[in-house]
């Protein structure tokens, strides 16, 4: 426990509590008539929720002032590739059972599972470099530049959501509002100080 | 300058360490019992499938043909029963609610006394039906295929009558080529209609004959017992080689017209749900294949082929000779 400290294990259990919880229901067979599809759709739904948590943890250090939070963000990001595999793994099994030759033909034919294809991809890479270790030898500047493909992966995967509802587009919707608003804090904390560069309405420019 | 002396705080007077460790796990137990257990509560109240058990009533007098006819009409087939938790909780009705698991318990307590279908239009003897006189023609047993546009399908036992019988009584005038059937209208007993996710009222439509075949039903229950309000309660359509959309719940109008009527999904997305939507492996949806299908309860491991016209091509194939199928899909 000495280097594991008590709030990141805090941390690390609640993140588990929902796969548990899921698991939990699978077993006692009280996850509804279609199993599969809630298994997916929950899974589908968690990684976007630590993604967008991970996202919050600039925003929310910054304007209150909480550099403590970072230390979270790994194992955040770390939760939200996590989740994300498992949805991916629910679908292949879930696709292999509607189309048991054609999986990469279904992608193309399916535009909504390539955009969440390419969400999980993005992730890959950023999964593969968040050992210190890997920082240290990508360098702080590159190691930073290549985990800005977080924000590609966050669009991708709101996108992917909400092009696969059929009509009730609320929810996805909303998740795209909060994605909207922590990459708008990013482009008005980089954008907005020395210059308000593409940027019009309430910024004020200098007299 | 005070200068602290070292014994000024007697040794009697600080925690003991094993005290202080103690007091310590026993914070951190109650922060970890404390966290999950609102994560539990947030994750049960977001993400929880109901399982509600409906309360139907008996109906009386269900008759029924000889097995080997009513497989040959395909008013039965030989496959296993979706189970009734399923039938019942697991239902797409935007009125209510637009996740599926969610559908039963918003419904649940929804009102369907008393109720009236008007048929109306085109027709030599217009009439409202109260819902005792829709009970009074002759109600039998069909099994049916269910299959969702969405991909899964099911075998429901349903019970009703013949569109055909009722549209007999009203007397179709000979300019009647079409039938629309519209949803009950009423914010108040359906929730969901407060949200723009849909057109309401609810609207399909059928051509004549294809709403005049034996196998188009008017549906007053299922599994022998007054149809639950997930399922469409009191009465609603069952057209068993469409895609489950096009079979209206919870109707209240039908109005034989001269022209297609506009139908809600093809409102909402005509590049993905047209007029006739008869089940077609061989057309897919243009964001996902139709050519297979999850029977419900059946193992998740396992799909099955979709087939032509849900399997009742024997029965309908000859109201579509002559039709392109991919461009009237």
């Amino acid at each position: 426990m000495k280097d594991t400290p008590f709030p990141k294990l805090l941390l690390f259990i609640n993140a588990l509590v929902p796969l548990v919880l899921l698991l939990w229901d699978v077993y006692h067979k009280r996850v509804g008539a279609n199993p599969l599809e809630f298994v997916t759709r929950t899974t589908g739904m968690l990684t976007l929720v630590f993604l967008l948590i991970t996202l919050a943890v600039t925003p929310v250090r910054k304007t209150f002032a909480l550099n403590r939070l970072v230390k979270f963000r790994r194992m955040l990001g770390l939760f939200a590739f996590f989740y994300g595999t498992l949805h991916l793994l629910t679908y292949i099994w879930f696709d292999r059972y509607f189309n048991l030759k054609s999986v990469p033909g279904d992608v193309a034919s399916r535009p909504f599972i390539a955009v969440g294809m390419m969400a999980f991809i993005l992730l890959v890479p950023l999964a593969i470099t968040s050992t210190d270790k890997m920082i240290k030898r990508l360098g702080g500047k590159r190691w930073g530049r290549l985990h800005s493909l977080v924000y590609l992966a966050g669009i991708a995967g709101v996108l992917h959501f909400w092009m696969l509802v059929k009509s009730d587009t609320r929810l996805p919707l909303t998740f795209g509002f909060i994605l909207a608003l922590l990459l708008a804090f990013r482009a008005l904390v980089k954008y907005s100080p020395p210059a308000p560069k593409g940027f019009s309405g309430s910024v004020v420019p200098p007299r | 300058m005070l200068i602290k002396k070292p014994d000024e705080i007697k040794s009697s007077e600080i925690t003991d360490k094993t005290v202080y460790l103690n007091r310590r796990l026993f914070m951190r137990g109650a922060a970890l019992l404390g966290t999950t257990a609102a994560t539990a509560l947030l994750y049960r109240k977001l993400n929880q499938p109901t399982s509600e058990k409906p309360a139907g009533e008996k109906l009386a007098n269900i008759t029924q043909a000889p097995q080997d006819d009513r497989l040959r009409q395909g008013f039965t087939v030989n496959e296993k029963l979706t189970p009734i938790e399923d039938i019942t909780n697991y239902n797409n009705f935007y009125e209510f609610s637009t996740n599926k698991q969610s559908v039963a318990s918003a419904s649940q307590g929804f009102v369907t006394k008393p109720w009236t279908v008007s048929v109306e239009g085109l027709v030599n003897k217009p009439k409202t039906f109260d819902l005792d006189e829709l009970l009074r023609f002759p109600q039998e047993e069909r099994v049916y295929r269910l299959r969702c546009v969405e991909g899964w399908s099911m075998v429901i036992p349903w019970v009703g009558f013949p569109l055909s019988a009722l549209l007999g009584k009203v007397e179709p005038g000979s300019q009647a080529k079409y039938v629309a059937f519209q949803t009950l209208f009423d914010p108040q007993r359906m929730p969901n209609q407060t949200t723009g996710v849909l057109d309401w009222p609810y609207v399909e439509g059928l051509r004549l004959d294809e709403a005049m075949h034996p196998l188009t039903i008017l549906a007053t229950g299922l599994y022998g017992e007054t149809l639950p309000p997930p399922d469409g309660a009191p009465i609603r359509l069952v057209v068993p080689w469409k895609y489950g959309f096009k079979s209206i719940k919870s109707i209240v109008k039908i109005s034989l017209v001269a022209e297609e009527p506009p139908t809600t999904w093809n409102i909402q997305a005509p590049n993905e749900y047209g007029f006739y939507s008869n089940v077609n492996p061989d057309v897919p949806h243009p964001r996902w294949s139709q050519a297979r299908e999850h029977r419900i309860g059946e193992s998740s491991f396992s799909s099955r082929p979709t087939l032509l016209f849900n399997g009742y091509a024997e029965q309908v194939a000859n109201l579509y000779t002559g039709m392109d199928l991919r461009k009237n899909f």
